[in-house]
Order: structure tokens, then sequence, then C-alpha cells
């Protein structure tokens, strides 16, 4: 709020913390080599600044690094007993603590999220899913998938651009823990992380070949997909990449599982804590800018109280800062690409046109840089663009019901079906509800929280399998 | 710095939704048991949010400043002499003598029996003298005895007085006998302001807290506090947001602004800074004024003129550099 007397003084973080390299290379069979592909420039969303070339994997190193992962499945990682490897997945894990802060800088140089974010949410949770399946490495036997469940082989892993080093958690933590040695493609806007990780996986002295990460654009991410030597795909990205992931991966033996869009429904029932909701809904969709998968990007609110919390909601949005993601105080950072700035863009002009009823906060947004902000939709329609499709920025939509029924009706009308919410202080109601939506998650008066025991994963084209606890494992096992 | 007026110096009639609320027993207990609930986990995750904003350099400076102003220099013991009273106040007059351009707290805030005192050593300062009434810390007396005290007090000069609610009456359920006991002494009080302590540790739940607050709004109070100091837990973080964000609220309804004031137990710059960042973004920057903010405290004064002192100094001068009254 540009009129106070109380301005809070800029907190920036050290960029010099990042340790930022003029070059970064792809990792294969424990060393960093020069790709054969097309170098890349990784940018500052936030300034738009060259933050490091990058040079990427082409096809044939695609070959070498299956080929290295399998070397080191059959020679050590697959024989290995599995106390052994908990203690290099543990290795792993305090590694990552003990370069918490070098990380979340990074990343948020990188990626554009606020440093508050990286720094408390993105990095521990990272660091807690290797510390989570560390744990299981040498447990797997009373799991409860019989006496000797068998891991798949090579992992071919793609992962997105919002939450880059989480991701790479989600992704290699179980498929170590279970024995499987990985190639994994990070997104082509945001590599500096697991580039970062593969220095980790040096330091804890993980055999050559057990990890291997290949940065480049979506026509690596397809060769790794249809490399004939690679037993298991993991995707987490858009619905449109993972229907072409499916095609390619049917008819053959891989095992898959996809993390796809979402469009989630957030449901404010009138006897809900209204205050808190308000915190929820935020948390909910400007969390990470709203590059978030289950982001409660639907508002469903009962149609007595739409007033009240669009007033309360407005004023809470105002109060949020948008700026430099390195600054402390940020609470919302900077969109990842100019790419996905106009995506936001083209869709918020159909909310236009098609009549709801749009509010921005008058938040002041940096000249420099891809900003976009907080904006909330109101008076929309199921049959709106902005109602359907996944925007993955900070824009909500809201929605009206009168009746749980309808409430249920109106969640659950999407093909996606990743995430919900529900805020009320009826417990009844809460289990009510949960039986009824179609989402892999559905949080109770809270949003956006995870656990590694905690399975996560989707409905229809949200994508199938989970991730996280022991159902998570079962996708990285033949069991 | 006296406390000038708000709203109520100008009643204007409450909105038909509110007004009704008061009608009798039944409605007043609908309307608070309508409100929102507050969800514990919810709240305390925004007040630990919020306690990370970064205050530096010309903020910090304005905000020690800020929260100096909005110091209620408190002292409420059963030794409270009329020289310690004299200290007090000569320490709120001119809280760091070497450097007077240090703002005034806003009040000093005694027992009704010290209020003469007080108001004898402030004169002529603009510094309110606050006193606790309505058999203090407890309030288990009969209302002719609270309204005796207050009447005391009033009589005696205080410009203000910070009220006890029954929080036994409140916990029965009986709101009504609650919002008549506040409205009596609102009357009782005259041209004082009033502030009522909510004693939010012995209500227990933030649900509490929060129709707490809007009973001790409707029925007139100028202020919600939220503890006597004597009970613990004292202020908390949460629960001043759930009152920031009543009186935010009544201010939408109404247009009516009233003040909230966290007591007991805050004792560091960090905390009282803390404490401004929720002032600003719950209740809104036009509450970063003494006049609707306040601190009850006795030792925050200190470590806040020590504070202010290192900003302009460039070096931290230790405990012995401050008066310890």
């Amino acid at each position: 709020m540009p009129d106070s007397p109380f301005e809070y003084a800029p907190a920036p973080e050290s960029r010099d913390i990042a340790n930022l390299k003029p070059a970064y290379r792809p990792f294969i069979n424990g060393e960093f080599v020069d790709g054969a592909g097309e170098p890349l420039k990784s940018i500052n969303p936030a300034t738009e600044e060259v933050l490091a070339e990058v040079s990427t994997a082409s096809k044939s190193d695609v070959d070498t690094a299956v080929k290295a992962a399998r070397r080191a499945y059959e020679k050590s990682w697959g024989k290995m007993p599995g106390a052994e490897r908990a203690k290099y997945i543990f290795r792993l894990a305090r590694l990552i603590q003990e370069r918490a802060r070098e990380l979340a800088v990074l990343e948020s140089l990188d990626n554009g999220k606020p440093i508050k974010e990286s720094r408390d949410s993105d990095i521990p949770t990272a660091a807690a899913h290797f510390f989570y399946h560390a744990g299981w490495a040498d447990k797997l036997d009373y799991a409860g998938y019989g006496p000797d469940p068998r891991p798949l082989g090579v992992a071919g892993q793609v992962i997105p651009w919002n939450f880059p080093l989480l991701m790479l958690a989600w992704k290699i933590a179980p498929a170590l823990a279970t024995g499987n040695t990985v190639v994994l493609k990070p997104a082509e806007t945001t590599p500096l992380t697991a580039l970062v990780f593969a220095e980790i996986c040096q330091q804890a002295e993980l055999p050559p070949g057990v990890v291997n990460i290949l940065p480049g654009a979506g026509d690596i991410g397809a060769e790794l997909v249809g490399h004939p030597d690679v037993n298991k795909i993991a995707f987490t990205g858009s619905t449109e990449v993972g229907k072409l992931i499916q095609r390619t991966v049917a008819g053959t033996p891989k095992k898959l599982t996809l993390e796809l869009g979402g469009k989630a429904a957030n449901v404010v029932f009138d006897d809900a804590p209204l205050d808190q909701a308000v915190e929820g809904i935020v948390n909910g969709i400007f969390f990470n800018q709203g590059h978030v998968c289950c982001a409660g990007s639907r508002l469903l609110v009962q149609e007595s109280i739409v007033d009240e919390v669009l007033a309360k909601l407005r004023y809470r949005v105002s109060t949020l800062r948008i700026g430099d993601p390195l600054d402390k105080n940020t609470d919302i950072g900077a969109i990842n690409s100019r790419e996905q700035l106009t995506k936001i863009q083209e869709l918020v002009d159909s909310g236009d046109t098609e009549g709801a009823q749009r509010w921005t906060s008058p938040c002041p947004v940096p000249e420099r840089g891809f900003f976009f902000a907080p904006t909330v939709f109101s008076d929309v329609q199921q049959s709106m663009r902005i109602a359907r499709e996944e925007i993955f920025g900070p824009v909500l939509s809201v929605l009206t019901f009168r009746t749980p029924e309808e409430a249920v009706t109106k969640a659950n009308n999407t093909p996606y079906g990743l995430s919900a919410g529900i805020w009320t202080e009826k417990g009844s109601r809460i289990l009510w509800m949960a039986n009824q939506l179609r989402a892999g998650v559905v949080w109770a008066n809270t949003f956006n929280r995870f656990d590694p025991a905690a399975p996560f994963g989707g409905y229809q084209e949200s994508g199938f399998g989970r991730e996280g606890g022991r159902t998570g494992l079962e996708a990285y096992l033949d069991v | 710095m006296t406390v000038t007026s708000t709203a109520t110096d100008t009643p204007s009639p409450l909105p038909e939704r509110l007004a009704d609320a008061t009608r009798d027993e039944t409605s007043l207990r609908r309307f608070l048991h309508g409100l929102p609930g507050v969800d514990q986990v919810g709240v305390e995750q925004r007040a630990a949010g919020l306690g990370t904003r970064s205050i530096k350099k010309a903020a910090k400076r304005w905000a020690i400043d800020t929260a100096i102003s909005m110091v209620d220099l408190t002292t409420l013991e059963g030794a409270d002499t009329r020289g310690k009273v004299r200290a007090l106040a000569a320490k709120a007059k001119l809280p760091d003598p070497e450097h007077p351009d240090t703002p005034r707290v806003a009040a000093v805030c005694v027992y009704p029996d010290l209020v003469a005192t007080a108001v004898e050593a402030l004169q002529g300062t603009g510094i309110g003298v606050a006193s606790v009434a309505t058999a203090f810390p407890s309030g288990r007396s009969s209302r002719e005895i609270k309204l005796a005290d207050v009447k005391m007090a009033v009589d005696a000069g205080a410009s203000e007085v910070d009220m006890v609610i029954d929080r036994g009456a409140f916990l029965e359920g009986r709101y009504g006998h609650v919002f008549e006991e506040i409205q009596a002494i609102k009357t009782a009080c005259g041209q004082a302001h009033l502030k009522v302590i909510l004693e939010t540790g012995e209500l227990a739940t933030y649900d509490n807290a929060r129709r707490a607050s809007w009973l001790a709004l409707l029925a007139g109070g100028d202020f919600i506090k939220t503890s006597t100091g004597k009970v613990s837990p004292a202020a908390t973080l949460p629960v001043t947001h759930v009152m920031l964000q009543a009186v935010h609220d009544w201010h939408q309804v109404t247009g009516e602004l009233r003040g909230v004031k966290p007591a007991g137990g805050i004792r560091t710059t960090k905390d009282a800074i803390k404490y401004l960042v929720a002032v600003h973004e719950v209740a809104g920057p036009q509450w970063l004024d003494p006049h609707l903010f306040r601190f009850g405290a006795s030792s925050l004064l200190n470590d806040l003129l020590l504070q202010r002192r290192t900003q302009l100094d460039g070096h931290y001068s230790g405990p012995d550099y401050v008066t310890v009254d």
C-alpha cells in the first residue's frame, strides 16, 4: 500500500549465495559432460537477464545416459541392500539441507518464485522427501507388497518448471529408494537447481549412473520417453504433453504415471471460518504465482455469503506484495516466462470478453520482468473459459452455488481432478463432501499442504498414479 | 497526546442487522453465535507468516517512534505508591532525557486510587491517565461496586477507563448480562474512553475471543483489549489478529473506528513491530495511530528506547542507560 507511512524495507537475499556459474552442463554417468544439443540460456524472469548458459543433451546423449543408468542398475544400485541405499539417500537429504540457502536463492533466481516460498517451502520439503523415502529403502519387504518387491529398472522422468527442485525430489527420492536408477529431464526454463543437485549426487558419492540429469527442451523429453530401454516413465506437466506421452508409451511394457493439470474447486460454505477461508483462498491461488497444478483456481462460494467473501478477499489480496523474488517481503514473484505471461493474458482477456467481472489488485507492479498483478474474476459462470481451462497464473475465478449438492456437482464438473478444498465448520459435511468430490487430494479448512507421507495424484485429465507415501512407492515397484 | 474523538462522540444509528442483534438476550446470542468461526490452525499460521516481514532503517525508526507513542505505561501492583506513579509519570513525559525528541507515551495506566496522583503529575502534558476499574483484575463484584470503582477513577480525572468483563457470565452464555454491564460502565465513563478487557486467556478459544470482541463493540467499547496482564497467556499475536479483524469488520459495517490494545507479555521491540505489521495488514494502515492502537506494557518502553538509541547512535547501549521505574 503506497500511501502508508509504514513501508517495509527491502530485504533482498544476496544473490551471491546462489554461487551462480556462467555455464552448466548435463550430468551423465557421474560426470558433467558437454551436451551435443543446442545450448540454451536460462533467464531470470524477474529481470529478464541471462543467468547462465546451459549445455543441453542431444538424442545421442539420451541414449548414453540411459545406458549409464542401465549399467548402474545392473551392477550396483539394483542389487544393493536397501539399508545401503538408504545411507546414500539420507546423505542426499542432509546435503540438500546443508546447501538449502544456496538452493533457495538459485531457485528464486531461475524460477521467479519469492524467496520466502523457496526458503520455507520448496527446499525443506524437497529434503523431507529424501528423508522420508530413505526411511523406506530397507523396509520395502514389509510395506505390504509381498515378500520381495522388485525395482523396475531405469526410470525416465520429466518434470515441470513450477517447483523445479521439489518435483525432482518427488521423482528421484522414491525411484532411488525402491532401487531404480534415473534419467531426469528438468524443464527448459528452470534447469539450474537440478544441475546443482547433480553436484550433490557427486558430493554424496552416489555410484556413477544412478542419477543422470539431461537439460533440454521437449524433444529430449520425447526421446527419453520413447527410449526402448527405459522401464518406467514419470511425468509432471501439462495435460496436452501427458496425452502425447501416453500415446507413445501405449503398447509397450513401460509403466507410466502422469501428474497433469488441474482446475481445483475451493468450496466455501456459509458456516466457514471466513477470515481463515480467505487466507486459504489466497494461499490456494496466489501461492507460487498460481503456478501450481493443484491451485484452488475455481472458488465456489455459497450464494448467501458471496458479497462478504468477495469484500474480504479483495481487501486481503490488495495487501499482497508483488515484486523482487529475492526480497523477503515479497508475497508474489515473477511469472516464469514471457510465453506463460502471454498465455495468462490471453485467458484473462477471454474472461473480460465472456462477461466476467474483473478485479485487479491495485498493488504496484515492477516494470521490468514478467509480472502479473493478482486478479479475481467474479460473476464467473461454468460455461466460461476461465472456469474450465487451467490458467496457471495468479488469477482466481469465483462462482457461486446454493446447496451442498450443487457444490459437489459444480466442483466435479471439470475434466480435471487433482485437488479440492472444503471450508465449513461442520465436520459431517466435510466427510460427506470429501467422499463425493472426484479429486486426488481434498483439503478441509486448509489448502496447499504437502507432506512426503501423503499420496498425491489425480483423476481424469489430471493424470493417474500417486506420488508420496506408501502408495507412491508402488509406482516404482514390480508388484 | 490526548485521546480525541473516535466515533462514539457522534453516535450514529447502527445498521439494522446490528441494532437487531442487541434487541434481547436471544437475538444477541443468535448474532454472536452466527459470527463466522475462527480456525485455530489458520489464524496461527497467518500470524506466524506476517511476523516475518522485514522492518529496517527508516521504517524501523518510524515503527519504534510510533510504538512508543502507543504505549500505555502501566503499573498495576499491590505495592504501587504515589512515588512510583510520579516516577512513571516523569518517564512518560520525557522517556529519554538524552534524546528529548523521543515521542511521549499515550497514557499512564494505574489503579483508581492513584489516578489523582497521575493526573496531577501529568497536568498539561496531554498524556492520558488510564485507570483499571470494575473490580480489576477478576471483575468479581457487584454492579454497584464496579460502577463506584469507575466513578472514583473518572471523578479523580481519568481520561480512559480499562474495564474487565465478567468472564464467568460470558462463559455461562449470559451475554446480555455482559452487554448491559459494558453499556452501564460506558455511561458511567462520561467523556472518558472505555477500553474493554476481554481476558482472552480465560476465554480460551478464538471463537470466544471473536464473540467477546463483537459484544464489546456492540455495547459501545472504544477499545477492545486482550488481557489484564494477570492471566497467562496474556496478549498473543493470533488473538490480536482476531481482534484486529473484528475492528476492521466493524468499520466495514458501521464506518466507525474502534481501537485494539494488546496487553501483557509484550516486552521487546521485535515483538512490538510484529504487532504493528498485524495492525497494518489486518486492520489497515489507518489503525497505525495511538487513537486506535495501544500497547499495555511496562517494560516494553525501555526496549523501545534502547533500540531507538541503537538506530540513532549506531550501537546498543544496554539496560543501564534507561531508567527502571
